[in-house]
């Protein structure tokens, strides 16, 4: 009976239709939590605000113009937002200087874990994380605590004479990048011991062997093969640093903004919402134009060698 | 003038950990390794040979001792700077490299010019019959070729002293057999001090100019395979390398270096005495299986034992008996080569003799 082909072609649809219906779960979450969101911002930012937020449902480029454009309110002719301009370029350097660091940071901290004995590396291990079950804004706050005229560092330098008066370090560049360095460090040190794990170690002592003075070793063997961890260390720092909120909003006051911080000034008091979307799907562009660069880039070297 | 040893180990220790757990895994250790030497270091797994290498190479540091390298003491150098390089027992090359890239790695760490180093790796290519795999990944070839290439990155910087870390426990018999003549010939053709670890005592009598047996971070004897296997300084070598049987006896006269050696389950045995060794009383005699054959158990021969054959396990080449000796405790092992069309001549279970050859015994120095 199975061999009649109409049976075989039913038996092949209800197959087909019974996998439909199992991946339906999957398929829902993708919609309706990452392409649904995602195509309510790009029309959003196609509208035109409402007078105390939200959206009217007109169509308008404005959003859009803002982004890098502001419309001079008596005249209404356009100029380059310099203010949006700084805060991209702001946004961009501090997160590569972010990624730079706790890569420079990150890399001996994985390096000393992965060389402990295999008992203890898991203790090493538990201590990076601890600080990601603190809350970010508590983690945040006692760096401001540590940074700010009346706080810490300048309360002992005071103490000993060697100011005479607190030194401005909140509120800068630097206590953003400060702050970052720290709230980020651990996502560069996991993939990064990750693969530092697996090196063999063996190749370390070879390549001595082979008259590599241990700066050599470093360069030629150790960062070419953990060159993966490397690459998914500074994807994960690079992100969520560019688009951060919390630790600019708190260290950096109001006045050095970061993209994260002018999205939101949008959607709060800004009251436009259409010009916040343009700046988010911005913000996502960037994202993906720097991966892309970066990706490709590590890729071709990496093709080279191994 | 004396030609200077390329490698002088003068009593070196090295101590792992600390108080009650501190273990000398090289204990207080001499010797000397001859230039252009075949040198063996051989012991079971555990007896500090690897160590040993290790402190040669660099990667460990002694904890007393020096180590001479044609007479300068390089026991606090670096590995890097010591013109020795090793063959790794895991190969260790390097991933992310080509063939050739592996073999040129140590001389572009010294800074040759880019021409000299590519004609240096041309030539070890050739060397190791290697040329026509120079652009592949280490990943993309055989564990025997693999150990080639390992063998051509050592060598290419042209090291005063290679050592070799078991660098043959993992490939298959016959290419273990065909490694054994290929390192044989490029240490005739490089003309480099070999310094060979291994616990496989046939890969050490058939490679070796000389051979240093070790055990429990100790140097036990020293010398050419034929000394080694012939001559065993005590118990430990006799028994390690090669099989060995032992009997017990007491000594009733020597002369000339021939001791006559009465044996409660041979009778009196005419044995070799060890030179400068004098010994009166209870003696150990050692017997090389392949030197006794089996007899039927009525013929007269001189030093004949009778036992009951308990064992017969065929090797092809050869045959080896275990036999059960008339004392009912020990087990005399003998091994017989195995001649054309013949068949067993005894069965298990049998009543046997055993013929030993003359100067065949020897006293074993205690």
């Amino acid at each position: 009976m199975t061999d009649m082909p109409g049976t075989i072609e039913a038996e092949k649809s209800r197959d087909i239709r019974k996998r439909w219906l199992l991946s339906l779960p999957a398929l829902l979450i993708i919609l309706l939590a990452s392409t649904g969101p995602l195509l309510i911002v790009l029309v959003y930012s196609f509208l035109t605000p409402g007078p105390y937020g939200d959206v009217q449902w007109l169509p308008s480029l404005e959003g859009w113009i803002g982004v890098v454009m502001e419309k001079d309110i008596f005249d209404g002719t356009f100029s380059l937002a310099d203010a949006h301009v700084s805060i991209f370029m702001r946004s961009v350097m501090l997160s590569l200087a972010t990624t730079v660091l706790t890569l420079l940071v990150g890399f001996p901290t994985a390096y000393f874990i992965a060389t402990r004995p295999e008992k203890t590396r898991e203790l090493w291990l538990f201590l990076i994380t601890i600080p990601f079950w603190t809350n970010l804004l508590i983690r945040t706050f006692a760096i401001l605590e540590i940074i700010r005229n009346e706080g810490l560092i300048n309360g002992l330098m005071l103490k000993f004479g060697l100011i005479s008066k607190p030194v401005q370090m909140l509120f800068t560049d630097g206590a953003i990048l400060t702050g970052m360095v720290y709230v980020y460090l651990p996502l560069m040190v996991l993939p990064l011991y990750a693969s530092m794990e697996k090196l063999d170690f063996r190749l370390v002592e070879a390549a001595y062997d082979l008259y590599a003075t241990p700066f050599r070793v470093l360069r030629k063997i150790i960062f070419p093969l953990v060159k993966p961890g490397v690459i998914a260390g500074s994807i994960l720092v690079f992100i969520p640093a560019l688009g951060a909120y919390v630790t600019p909003s708190i260290l950096g006051g109001g006045k050095n903004m970061m993209l994260g911080n002018l999205i939101e000034l949008q959607f709060g008091q800004g009251r436009n919402w259409p010009l916040g979307a343009a700046l988010s799907i911005t913000l996502m562009l960037i994202v993906m134009a720097a991966l892309l660069v970066y990706v490709r880039n590590a890729g071709s070297q990496g093709s080279r060698h191994g | 003038m004396a030609e200077l040893n390329a490698v002088e180990i003068r009593q070196v220790s090295k101590i792992f950990g600390f108080g009650e757990f501190a273990f000398a895994a090289v204990d207080n250790t001499s010797v000397s390794i001859r230039q252009n030497e075949f040198f063996t270091l051989l012991g079971p797994s555990g007896c500090g040979k690897t160590t040993l290498l290790r402190l040669i190479a660099g990667f460990e540091y002694p904890t007393s001792g020096e180590i001479m390298l044609n007479g300068e003491n390089i026991a606090a150098m670096p590995p890097f700077k010591r013109p020795i390089n090793t063959v790794f027992q895991s190969y260790a090359l390097f991933p992310h490299m080509t063939v050739a890239e592996n073999i040129g790695f140590g001389l572009t760490m010294l800074g040759k010019p880019k021409q000299e180093i590519k004609d240096r790796v041309d030539d070890m290519l050739k060397l190791v019959r290697m040329e026509a795999l120079a652009g592949r990944r280490t990943s993309q070839i055989s564990g025997g070729q693999q150990q080639r290439v390992a063998l051509a990155r050592a060598l290419a910087p042209q090291p005063k002293v290679l050592l070799l870390d078991e660098p043959l426990s993992a490939l298959d018999y016959k290419l273990r057999k065909d490694m054994q003549i290929e390192l044989k010939r490029l240490q005739a053709e490089t003309g480099i001090t070999f310094i060979f670890v291994t616990h496989d005592q046939e890969e050490a009598l058939t490679m070796s100019d000389r051979i240093a047996v070790m055990s429990s971070g100790k140097i036990l004897q020293v010398g050419n395979p034929r000394e080694i296997y012939d001559a065993p300084a005590d118990r430990f070598v006799a028994d390690f390398i090669g099989e060995t049987n032992f009997l017990k006896g007491r000594i009733s006269s020597v002369t000339g270096g021939i001791a006559d050696v009465d044996t409660p389950v041979a009778g009196r045995i005419s044995a070799t005495m060890p030179q400068d060794f004098h010994a009166e009383g209870e003696v150990t005699v050692v017997l090389r299986p392949e030197h006794a054959t089996l007899c039927p158990p009525d013929r007269a021969v001189a030093n004949q034992m009778t036992g009951t054959l308990e064992n017969v396990v065929y090797f092809g080449t050869d045959t080896h008996y275990h036999v059960r000796l008339s004392d009912g405790e020990t087990l005399f092992t003998l091994r017989e080569q195995n001649k054309p069309l013949q068949s067993a001549r005894f069965n298990q279970g049998d009543t046997v003799g055993i013929a030993l050859e003359a100067n065949a015994a020897r006293v074993l120095r205690n």
